[in-house]
């Protein structure tokens, strides 16, 4: 019984880890970038979602909508100003603009909010399951984390299947160059892929915080690293890819917790994580790219 | 010419530096001294019928800063017990006490500028500083004078590593020794999980005296589980390994920050155990937006409460001294004064005897002494410089303290 109740908290753990993987995996997939500002905006997603509700007394929903359009401005806005004019320059640059946007981020919230830990309120105020006569009890909040995955992800899926901004997107991945002469906005494309990446990650952050109530500007950081990781460990690149690094990333971690050792847990996973990737460097969906000679 | 301008120009900044410096020392001793003035004028007046004497008690504390809170506290409650003392005819055969109080911003470096000054001034004992890092600094300087030294509220082990240096608080492992023993005399459970910090060492050290002691007490530690300062925010698996190992009791020996995360997702699985803390846990109920029923029956060891009864007189007059309600820092202080007061009379100590022999016979004298304070009754302490004292508990009920 313990096991399961382990096992659904992984779950929803790792669920959490794909939404924010899917931010990470998908602004690679198309802007080939690794954009370290998205474990932040995640950060700032959530005390959107807590002024919103705990300070201005919104219903929950209302601030989840105003978390979303905080952090899709925000999204586009740091695309537009950090990212955009270094579109020709090398991954380098790019990414060291991302570790600044990420830092400038955190310094600003500590500004504005402080360095106090907040408690969050949880935006799930439906009640508990019991299950087996009340022996276990999973929360709302794994629940709700788990749908909403579930949901976004056919969501994603079918828009990127389905839709010609998808279906742009797919070819500007594939190849921006060609892309271009198809009559793709690149531009445009990559600016769609941020705002659908920070919307997420307004979600993430609302449900992570509704989970592990507490809120610093250094919120997001590990998370997102973690994300990273899982982004890494599915392949990244691939939608499909960060669902499972997540959820596998999130279940090891939990039952390594449970099973192993508390304090090694984080251990364990990244031990993990080199292992898939001596095992398969792209890795599990990661395309392998020939790489012309 | 140009040299020579310059030259005039260097010095004339080299001078007006030294006014700077001149002028802030001076400055901060003055506003010291008008923290105790009214106390100095009574010292004045007593002079003249006293006999014994003016002992000269140095105070280092944080009166400005982050840390300010205590380092007042430990000011106005020495201020307030050295008025009665005084007021009262002195220590022994009217010795008069008078305080200097010096800021130190919790800050190492600021805490030995303080000690100097007090010693400049001619300080004779010290009580403080109030913060672990800048009461290690001072304890140095204090060692190498030989000067006697207590802290009200030094908890780190290093405080009060050197032989004329006591405490009035407890050392931060012996709280877990001292947290087993009251769980086991109070028999609050028989089956009792921990989960602790393993990336910081309060933390670890307070765990392992209580594991140790555990031993002698007739409870069963049932589960045991950690975090790091990384993996902070999701107890989920640990709060479910106490659940499943049946833990009646979880003790949580580290800060409120992390606690009430623990408290939240401990509610949201339906898990209510007893949680007893140590005095990391004082401030759970200051939590921006934390729920405060959620630390409901939440128990912590805390030398003082301001609402109980035995503290009743100090709190009142402390509040119509100086308008807040005392902390437990300020309680630390007040014994801290009685304790140094019960040592000179024990000891035979005069104001005319050096630095050094005074402190050799305090040393003597304060395993000598036992004092009932507000943080404990019956208090002694050993030649270590640690406090022997019934631990207090409260446990919090409507959102207050309420001493068990």
């Amino acid at each position: 019984m313990s096991f399961l109740t382990y096992l659904i908290n992984g779950i929803s753990l790792g669920s959490i880890y794909a939404i924010i993987a899917l931010g990470y995996t998908m602004v690679y997939g198309i802007a080939r970038m690794l954009n370290f500002a998205h474990g932040d905006i995640i950060m700032v997603g959530a005390f959107a979602v807590f002024t919103a509700v705990s300070t201005l007394g919104m219903p929950p929903f209302i601030g989840l909508i105003a978390a979303i359009a905080i952090c899709t401005a925000l999204g586009l806005t740091i695309e537009f100003v950090a990212y955009r004019p270094l579109r020709g320059a090398t991954s380098l640059a790019v990414l060291i603009t991302a570790i600044g946007v990420s830092y400038l981020l955190q310094n600003l919230a500590l500004l504005i909010f402080g360095s106090n830990t907040r408690q969050f309120t949880s935006i799930v105020t439906l009640p508990n399951l019991k299950l087996a006569g009340g022996k276990m009890t999973v929360s709302s909040v794994t629940i709700v984390t788990i749908v909403c995955c579930i949901v976004i992800m056919i969501a994603l899926t079918s828009f990127i299947n389905h839709t010609k901004t998808g279906q742009a997107m797919l070819a500007v991945s594939e190849d921006r160059g060609a892309a271009t002469l198809m009559g793709i906005n690149v531009n445009r494309t990559i600016a769609v892929t941020f705002a659908i990446g920070s919307a997420l990650a307004a979600v993430a952050g609302a449900l992570l915080c509704s989970m592990y109530p507490s809120l610093t500007p250094y919120t997001g950081s590990m998370p997102g690293i973690k994300a990273f990781t899982a982004a890494v460990f599915g392949g990244i690149g691939s939608i499909p890819g960060a669902l499972i690094g997540g959820l596998i990333l999130g279940v090891v971690e939990n039952l390594s917790k449970a099973y192993i050792s508390s304090q090694l847990s984080d251990a364990i996973v990244f031990s993990l994580l080199i292992i898939i990737l001596l095992v398969r460097p792209t890795g599990i969906l990661g395309k392998k790219i020939q790489e012309k000679v | 010419m140009k040299k020579l301008i310059s030259v005039g120009l260097a010095a004339a900044m080299a001078f007006s530096l030294t006014a700077c410096g001149g002028g802030s020392t001076s400055e901060t001793t003055a506003a010291a001294t008008t923290a105790a003035a009214a106390e100095a004028a009574k010292d004045d007046a007593a002079e003249a019928t006293a006999e014994g004497g003016v002992l000269k008690i140095g105070v280092i504390g944080p009166y400005t800063g982050a840390a300010a809170e205590y380092g007042l506290g430990v000011r106005n409650a020495a201020e307030l017990a050295a008025n009665e003392i005084n007021a009262a005819g002195g220590i022994g055969d009217g010795i008069m006490i008078e305080l200097n109080a010096q800021d130190d911003e919790h800050d190492p470096q600021k805490s030995v500028n303080a000690y100097n000054t007090l010693k400049d001034w001619g300080a004779q004992m010290i009580i403080g500083s109030v913060t672990s890092a800048p009461c290690i600094a001072v304890a140095a300087e204090t060692k190498a004078d030989n000067m006697f030294q207590i802290t009200p509220s030094g908890s780190a082990v290093e405080c009060v590593a050197n032989d004329n240096a006591f405490r009035v608080c407890f050392a931060d492992p012996d709280q877990g020794r001292v947290a087993a023993e009251y769980i086991g005399s109070h028999e609050l459970a028989q089956k009792v999980g921990i989960i602790y910090d393993s990336s910081t060492d309060y933390s670890t050290g307070i765990r392992e005296a209580f594991v140790n002691e555990a031993a002698n007490q007739n409870f069963e530690i049932v589960a045991e589980e950690a975090f790091t300062a990384d993996t902070a925010t999701d107890f989920s698996v640990q709060i479910d390994k106490m659940r499943e190992a049946g833990a009646e009791l979880v003790f949580l020996p580290f800060y409120y920050t992390e606690a009430s995360i623990v408290l939240k997702q401990a509610a949201d699985r339906e898990y209510a155990p007893i949680f007893f803390g140590v005095d990391g846990m004082d401030g759970i109920l200051g939590v921006e937006n934390f729920d405060t029923s959620l630390a409901e029956g939440v128990m912590l060891l805390t030398p003082f409460s301001a609402t109980d009864e035995n503290s009743k007189d100090f709190t009142d007059a402390y509040v119509a001294a100086y308008g807040s309600t005392p902390n437990q820092f300020a309680a630390d202080a007040y014994d801290a004064v009685y304790a140094i007061k019960a040592a000179v009379e024990k000891a035979g100590v005069t104001p005319d005897m050096s630095v050094s022999d005074i402190c050799e016979a305090m040393k003597t004298a304060m395993t000598e002494i036992t004092i009932d304070g507000l943080t404990g009754s019956g208090m002694t302490w050993n030649a270590a410089g640690e406090p022997n004292k019934e631990p207090k508990a409260a446990m919090i009920v409507d959102g207050a303290y309420v001493m068990q």
